[in-house]
This record gives structure tokens, sequence and C-alpha cells, in this order.
């Protein structure tokens, strides 16, 4: 066991009656690191945020948090956590300062306190002109900033993100990862889980690709690009049926073939080199050469795309 | 118990924004339905002065009984379920120290606050319409609290245990509307059948009413009166502990 790590799981497991969302897994989160789950919906990631963030007994296995046993110290655990659940939990009745407000005094924070900490946080999210406003017009991308700031209201050492820009455009996940990178520089500690591969690249230093309740494999995004897809993706599309390809014709220059439903991707390591036999014997649609991505790791691991 | 005072503090703040309507309410009512009582149906159910008391006297501590019912079963009614279903404000409290135990408490003193406004308001508007005839009656206020109380911690578990909003139809239509009727609110119990009396007087309700009808008409006995207290704080108390089962097995998953 590492004694720095501050979340520290082994053979954690969680079943809901016959369902085992969680398989009996082992992780270990540092101080000061930014940590991911990656995987489809339905991977058992949210299962195990509710497990570290004490709101759901593991059924079986180790599990400390802060070198605490959540079962038996979950309130002053969740004292020093934030949390940013994946549904919105902000209370629509109040404005968007109250929200911080009174979620500062669940912390126990003096109402004088609790005020100063509030203008603060919406300075930080960059809200500080919607303060008096409701939250029930606020666009998706600022609710999601006012509960990052209201899980900051207790100066969380462990930051736990389920699935942080689900839902969000585009710029508006920008934003947010802006605001999650200058956290991670604060020295915030951040657990997110996301399904989202260029979420997981753009944030974490290493994660953990979960499927089916079990971890497929850990590390960083970087590197198990490179221990476990090639260096490049030719993606094919084809006007009608996709072709059965071997990749003996490319004269072992592709490392893999895989066939997608609307798509085939040949993984090799260098995409240009392959791309005029590619048009010479397979005449597709378009041809496209891109860099592999975490997306291609879960596909070799598991088969299967991320998002379904 | 400072935990819950921080759970309160948030139904608080949202009250804020709607405590106007509720206190007109809160005036308007009793004056309606003392006066359509008094005048209207009075005159009947008091036929040749048959309850020996006027009826306005014997129906407005029924009537103080039936608000805090009313408002201990709805603010533990859909409040609740939104709570955990709807705005999902209980998830947001349980990302903080606050334990399930607060959340139950601090409901609980918002209902009692709840309770005791409108109830303090209702013990002004009878001594207004010359109901009251003992300073005993300070008392019912007290026990309007507890009595409310009684209804809102059953009410909060069974709420909690609801998978949807439907079992509140049945909880008003065959638990609160048939108690405001037949706990001797209106009339005296031994007008019903046995059978039916002996239900009333296993319901919280009845308890109240004739304890608080004994304070406005300066009628009390000890015993008597503590039996009721004793019976109706044990709706209370049972109540706690089922809220606080149905709550965690709806909120700690």
């Amino acid at each position: 066991m590492n004694d720095s790590a501050l979340i520290h799981a082994r053979g954690l497991r969680k079943r809901f009656g016959d369902l085992t969302a969680v398989d009996g897994i082992d992780f270990d989160v540092q101080k000061g690191e930014a940590f991911g789950f990656l995987g489809p919906n339905g991977a058992g990631k949210s299962s195990t945020m509710r497990m570290i963030a004490c709101v759901s007994p593991p059924t079986d296995g180790t599990l400390r948090i802060l070198d605490m046993d959540p079962s038996r110290d979950g309130p002053l655990i969740r004292g020093r956590l934030g949390v940013v659940p994946q549904l919105d939990t902000l209370d629509n009745e109040l404005t968007v300062r109250e929200n911080l407000i009174i979620y500062a005094r669940y912390f126990g924070i003096s109402r004088k306190d609790a005020r100063v900490r509030a203008d603060e946080l919406l300075e930080f999210v960059q809200l500080t002109d919607r303060a008096k406003s409701k939250v029930e017009p606020l666009s998706g991308g600022m609710k999601r900033r006012l509960t990052i700031a209201r899980s900051l209201v207790n100066n969380p050492e462990v930051l736990l993100l389920d699935e942080p820009t689900t839902g969000l455009d585009p710029q508006a996940r920008h934003v947010v990862w802006e605001r999650l990178f200058r956290l991670k520089q604060q020295g915030v500690t951040l657990v997110l889980t996301t399904h989202y591969m260029d979420e997981a690249e753009q944030l974490c230093d290493r994660l953990v690709i979960m499927d089916r309740g079990r971890i497929a494999e850990e590390g960083s995004p970087a590197e198990l690009i490179t221990r476990l897809s090639t260096r490049e993706v030719v993606e094919l599309r084809f006007p009608d049926e996709l072709p059965e390809i071997d990749s003996g014709v490319f004269n072992g220059q592709v490392a893999r073939v895989e066939a997608l439903p609307d798509r085939i991707l040949l993984y090799t390591d260098d995409g240009d080199a392959i791309v005029p036999l590619v048009h010479e014997k397979l005449h597709p649609q378009s041809v496209l050469v891109r860099r592999s991505s975490l997306e291609d790791v879960f596909l070799s691991l598991t088969g299967r795309t991320l998002i379904d | 118990m400072a935990y819950a005072f921080r759970v309160y503090e948030s139904w608080l703040m949202g009250y804020r924004r709607t405590w106007r309507g509720s206190v007109v309410s809160s005036v308007l009512n009793p004056v309606l339905y003392l006066t359509a009582l008094g005048i209207g149906l009075g005159k009947l159910v008091n036929r040749g002065n048959a309850l020996g008391i006027p009826y306005i006297e014997f129906v407005a501590p029924g009537m103080l009984a039936v608000v805090a019912m009313q408002i201990g079963t709805f603010e533990a009614s859909y409040p609740v379920m939104a709570s955990i279903r709807w705005t999902r404000q209980y998830h947001a409290i349980l990302a903080t120290p606050l334990r399930i135990r607060d959340i139950v408490l601090g409901h609980q003193l918002y209902v009692a606050s709840r309770v005791g406004v409108a109830a303090g308001i209702y013990l002004v508007a009878l001594v207004a319409f010359d109901a009251i005839r003992s300073p005993w009656a300070v008392l019912a206020w007290p026990v309007a609290i507890l009595l409310g109380l009684s209804f809102s911690a059953p009410v909060s578990a069974f709420s909690a245990w609801l998978e949807n909003e439907g079992g509140f139809n049945a909880l008003f239509r065959f638990g609160i509307t048939p108690l405001f009727l037949f706990s001797g609110t209106f009339f005296p119990l031994a007008r019903l059948p046995h059978g039916v009396r002996e239900l009333a007087y296993l319901t919280p309700l009845w308890h109240g009413v004739d304890l608080m009808r004994h304070l406005t008409l300066g009628t009390p006995r000890l015993w008597p009166s503590l039996g009721h207290v004793a019976y109706i704080a044990l709706w209370f108390v049972v109540g706690l502990w089922l809220a606080e089962r149905t709550h965690t097995k709806k909120l700690i998953t």
C-alpha cells in the first residue's frame, strides 16, 4: 500500500441485487494528480464515484479515503471532499449566490465567511455578473460552473467530478476544462469519470479504462496509446458496403484492421506511407490519417467504441 | 443537533420566497371555517344545545388540531419527495458532512415552525371569535406543534419510501380526509357507531382534538392529558425512526 495515496481501493466491489456494477477493482489516487475513470456508460464509473463520495457502501473489498474508512467516517471524509455530481443538484428556487451560501452553511462555515467565499468562487467560475440571477434560466455550461463553484466552498482536498462536461456544447466544455486545469495547478486532486476520450486526454495525468465493472488497463494517456495502439490510424469510408480487408495486402505495415459499422480503421505506424496502397487496392470514398487516441485504445481492449 | 439546524436553515431560505402566501392562507382559513361552521353547521349539530356549549367553542379546538395535521402532512409529502427525486436537494446535502439523521430532523424542525406559526395565528383568531374559555388554551399551541409532528414524521417516512407521487392521493383520500371528518372534530365521537369510534381512538388526531378541547374549555385533567401527549409523541418518535430508515434506503444506495 502506498502511504501517500489519498484514495486506496483493493478488490472493491458493488452489487445491486443480481447486477454487479463494480467487479473487484484496485486503484490508488495520489495527492495532486488528476485521475480518471474512462469507460462507456454502464462500465461502473458512477458506482465507483458514489462509493468514494461515501453515499454508497461497498459490497466487498477495501476502500480508504484520506486514510479513513468511508463506512465509519463518512461525514468526516465528505467534509474534505468536493462533489460535482452527474446530474445537477442546484436549488432552482434560490439565486446563484444563495446556492453557494447555503451550501457553505452545510459545512458549518459562518454566514460572514460564506458570503466572502461565495463571491470569490463566483469570480473564479466567471459568474459574478449572474450572482443575483435565479438558477433556472442559466445555460447548461453556467449551471455546471456553478456546481463546480459549489463543490469548492469547503476548500476540498479531493474534487470528485462525475461526467463533468456531459451534455455541454464544445465551447462550454473548454471553459470547464480550463477552470479544472487551474484547480489542478492549485494542487487540488481531481478524480473524474468520463466517456469522452478527449476529456480524459485533456485533464488526466493517469487513468484507468473501465469496462463492465472491471479495470482493463491503467496508465497515462500517452503511455496507454503507445502501449496499446499504433502511432497512427487510417480511417476509411466507403459509399456502399464495407469490403472485407486482409491486412496482409499491406506488407506488414498495418498492425490491425478494425471494422466499425460505418468505417474501417487501419492501425499503422506511418499512415501516409500506406495511403497510396489503400487507394489502389480498396477505392475508398474518403481516407483520413490521424494519430491514435484513447478511443483506439478502448477499441483494441474491448472491441467496442466508447460512445455507442 | 447543530447539524440539523443547517438543514433547517436551508428550508427557511426556500420558505422566504413563499411565506406571504402561506401566512395569508393561515389567517384566511380560520376566519372562513369558523364563520361557516359556527353559523351554518353549528345550528344543525348543536340542535337544542345538545353539546351543552356553543358550537364554536366545540369546533374551534377541532379545527386547530386539523390545521396542525394538514400542515404537518402536506409539508412532509411533496416537499420530501421533491428533495429526494425532483430537486434532489437531499443528494446535494449528502455531499457535505451532514447525515440522513440531520436531514430528517432539520426538516421536522421546519415543519414544527410552519405548524407553530399557523397554529399561533389560529389561536389568536379563536380569541377574536370568542371561542376560547380558558387561559389553559395557551398550552394548545405546543400541543398543536407536537400533533403536527406526529403526522409529519410518519408521512415523511412514507414520502421517502414512495416510488411516485400517486401514493399521495391515497394518503389524502383514505388517510387524512376520513380523519378530518371522523376524529371528533365537528361532532362528538359518541355519535359514531362502535368499531368506527375505536378506530378514531387509535389516531393521533383524536387525542389532539380531545386534549385541545379540554384546554380551550379549561377542563384539562392531569393524567388523561399526559396520556394524550404521550400517545401523540409516540407517533412522532416512531415516525422519526421510520423516516430515518426509509430516507437511508432511498439515498444511500
